[in-house]
Parts: structure tokens; sequence; C-alpha cells
């Protein structure tokens, strides 16, 4: 026999659940809240390994495409800056840019890692957002106002990887996208010149 | 279920609350480029642009080297703390308290312990600056973002932000308080650290402005994304950030394309 105290309990506990379950406005997803902010984690202490270090220029890009490969979901976030493009590229077209757009991600922000020398990332909170999990973090660096990072996380290429960051609201994925397709309209939408050019980019 | 009258009308009046409230709710916040005046807009950029190729960026490389200069960090925080009564206006014109409350007790510690605003003690002391202005108190009143504009000088910006811009050149209480030679000090201060913080953030702004395939689209969107964050514009709600929804700025073209998200089969 339960005690009144265990019984009233466990009310609660189906109550919460059953209020749980109505209010829950998004499917389960399989990747965690957890998972994604575990990634995060080992991301942000990384970087901060690499800001910590210093060191040369050309050391900051090394460091940036490192983990840029490992963390992020660069085929996907390639295609996505092609658009609509991406369709008429061919397969070994599609390969040639991915992995000239890694390349030049690695250079453009690698070498702007030197501005964050002496500062750090904390993580805060992780919430769901429609399909990916949203990490949010702080970045704060010396003499600057502390200010938002955001980083989107999903599991859908199969593993958990980033596929988009987002400081104060400006995501890299969108302004690559309006950079990318400024760059297909200067070479008159031919994709080899594309990547030619993006191979000396950033 | 008995419901008493006096309950149904506690909870008339409740209800008729929320909805005077949501009915001055801000406007959600726009998704997407609004950009009938683009080929005008492209003029102003390019002039913006040799203005900052020829004086604003040689000028402010000059005033900050690196981003830790002493001088420069004093005239952009006296600079800061005179445009501080403005901020409190705006503040209390959005029904924000906490904003004026944390703006007051800045402008009071930085006045005081800070010399005349000298020194941001408050920054110190972990207070930051709740940073707005009357394009934002518009948008809380519920107007919406009109279309983009590149201003000359100033740059990018919004009918809406434009037209608050102006508006701000009158809501510092200072500058109707103070006399003669004392008044001039704001302007002064603050085009001078404005011009600093062009060369503190030399490389950010240069990337946009010289190392971008389209300076114009990448200021555009740049200043869009950032501006609607300021007024609290949600992923979580915008399609704008939205990369597997359908959504007009991830891809111009059509609506529900598979490209459109990165990971749909």
């Amino acid at each position: 026999m339960t005690t009144p105290m265990r019984n009233k309990t466990s009310r609660r506990a189906v109550l919460a659940g059953i209020s749980a379950l109505a209010v829950a406005p998004l499917p389960a997803l399989a990747l965690s809240e957890g998972e994604a902010r575990a990634l995060v984690d080992k991301l942000v202490a990384e970087i901060n390994r690499v800001i910590d270090r210093g060191g040369s220029l050309n050391g900051m890009i090394a460091a940036f495409e490192k983990i840029f490969a490992r963390y992020a979901d660069v085929p996907i976030i390639a295609q996505s800056t092609l658009g609509p493009d991406a369709r008429r590229a061919s397969p070994a077209q599609m390969r040639a840019f991915i992995e000239a757009f890694r390349g030049y991600i690695s250079r453009k922000y690698g070498k702007r890692f030197q501005e964050f020398v002496g500062g750090r990332i904390e993580v805060n909170g992780v919430r769901q957002v429609k399909t990916w999990q949203e990490v949010i973090g702080t970045v704060y660096l010396r003499g600057e106002k502390p200010f938002e990072v955001k980083f989107l996380i999903s599991d859908r290429s199969g593993q958990d990887l980033l596929f988009d960051m987002v400081i104060e609201g400006i995501s890299m994925r969108l302004s690559e996208k309006t950079e990318i397709g400024a760059m297909l309209d200067r070479n008159r939408g031919n994709i080899d010149a594309l990547i030619a050019d993006l191979r000396t980019a950033g | 279920m008995k419901v008493s009258f006096k309950s149904f009308i506690l909870r008339g009046v409740l209800v008729g609350a929320v909805l005077g409230l949501a009915a001055c709710a801000p406007r959600p916040t726009e998704t997407g480029i609004n950009d009938p005046w683009e080929a005008a807009n492209r003029r102003t950029h390019a002039f913006n642009k040799s203005l900052d190729r020829a004086v604003l960026r040689p000028l402010g490389r000059g005033l900050a080297r690196d981003g830790s200069d002493p001088l420069m960090a004093t005239v952009g925080n006296v600079a800061g703390n005179l445009a501080t009564p403005g901020l409190v206006v705006n503040n209390l014109l959005q029904a924000d308290g906490k904003g004026a409350v944390t703006n007051t007790a800045r402008f009071l510690l930085n006045s005081t312990l800070g010399f005349a605003g000298l020194f941001d003690v408050a920054t110190m002391a972990g207070i930051y600056e709740a940073d707005t202005d009357f394009g934002e108190t518009l948008h809380v009143w519920g107007a919406s973002e009109g279309a983009y504009v590149e201003l000359p000088v100033f740059g990018p910006s919004t009918e809406r932000d434009a037209l608050g811009r102006v508006v701000d050149m009158f809501t510092n209480p200072l500058s109707h308080v103070l006399d003669k030679p004392e008044k001039y000090v704001a302007p002064v201060a603050s085009v001078t650290s404005k011009l600093a913080d062009r060369g503190k953030y030399a490389q950010t702004v240069d990337s946009v402005l010289y190392d971008s395939a389209d300076s114009y689209a990448q200021s555009r969107s740049t200043y869009l994304q950032n501006r609607r964050y300021e007024l609290g514009g949600d992923v979580a709600s915008d399609p704008y950030g939205d990369p597997y929804g359908a959504d007009p700025y991830d891809d111009p073209y059509a609506a529900g394309d598979p490209y459109d998200d990165p990971y749909a089969q």
C-alpha cells in the first residue's frame, strides 16, 4: 500500500507528464539537447584552446580549418549557399565546390581568429528549434560588451554537426549565401569559374 | 459549473486588458528583403564607399590603429555617457522600465565615479548599456520597417530607422540643457568615436566593403539580420532563420525548393 505522500507524488508526476505532452510543441528529435550541448562544449573548448595558444596567422587558419572540417557539416553548408544553382552542378563540380568552399571559409574566418585572442566563449543554454538544436553562448572579448553567439546543430547528416553559427543575429550561412550568389553572378553563372574564384578568395 | 457574476466580470476585464496590450504590442520583425529603391541605394552605396576610402577609413585608422587605444576609449566613454539621457527617453517611450533604470544608473555612476563620463565604471561593474533608438521606439509602437535605404554617410538603414535617426537628433534632453561651448562636446566626441570605431573594427568593415563580391548586397544583408535581431526577431518564429522552411530570403526563386532545406531528400 502506498502512503498518501507517495500517492500524491506519483499523481503529480502523471499530471506533469500529461501536461508536458499537451504543451510539447515539437516532435521529439533524435538529437537531444544534451548531445547538442556536448558537441558545442567540445567545439568551444577547442576554439578556446586555439585562442589561448595564439600564434601565427597561418597556424590559426590551419587550426580553424581542422575545427571546421571536424565539427561542421561542410557539404550541406556549401550546397545551401549555392542555392537552386546546386541543381545544375555535376557531382564532380559539387565535390570541387565543397572542397574550395572549405578552404575559402577557413582562410576568411581563420584569419579573424586573432581578434579573439584573450577572449573566451561560454555556453549558456540549449533549446530545440524546428528540426535542430540551438546552443546559445556568450562571447567575451577584451574591452567589448559581451555578445551572443548561437550554434545550430543537426543530426540529419547522420552525425551531430554544426550547420550554422549566428553572431548577434547575423547568420554565417545566410551571409555566405549572399556572397556565393554574388560571386556566381560576377562569373555569369559559370560554376567552374566560381570554383576557381573561390580557391583564391578569403 | 457555477461561475459567480463577480468572477465573470473580473475575467472579462482581464481578457480585455490582455487584448488591449496585444493591440499595441510591437509587430513581428519583418523577414526577407524589401528594396524598391535598389538602383538609387546602389548609387548612394558607391558614394559612401568612395567617401570611406578617401576620408573615413584613413582617418579611422589614424585614430585607432589597434583596438586598445586608451585615448579613443575615453572619447568613446564621453560620447556614450552624453548620449545616455537620449537612450533613457527612448526606454521610457517604449515603456521599458528595466532599460530606463539600467541606463539611468549608468549615467549617474559614470557621471560621478567615472569623472564626468571619462571612465565607463558601470560597464566595469557589469552594468551594460541597454542600447536603443527612436527607430526601435517606432517598432515598439507598431510601425513597420518600411523599405531598405542606404543613407549618405550614415549607411544602411530602413525607412523607419532613417526617420528614427532624425528624431533622435532631438530626443537627448542634454542638448536642450547645455550651453554653447559644452553642447558641442557631445557631437564632437560622438563623431570622433564613430571614426575611431571605423579604425578599431577595420577588419570587419573592410571585409564587408572591400572583400565581398557585392558589397551593397552584403551590407544590406548584414544590416537587416543584425537590426531585426536587436529588435527581438526570434529565429524560432522567423522563417528567415530557417534553412529548411520555404524562406523567400533563402531561396528567391522558388518556394519549397529541395535545396532550400539543406537536409531534405
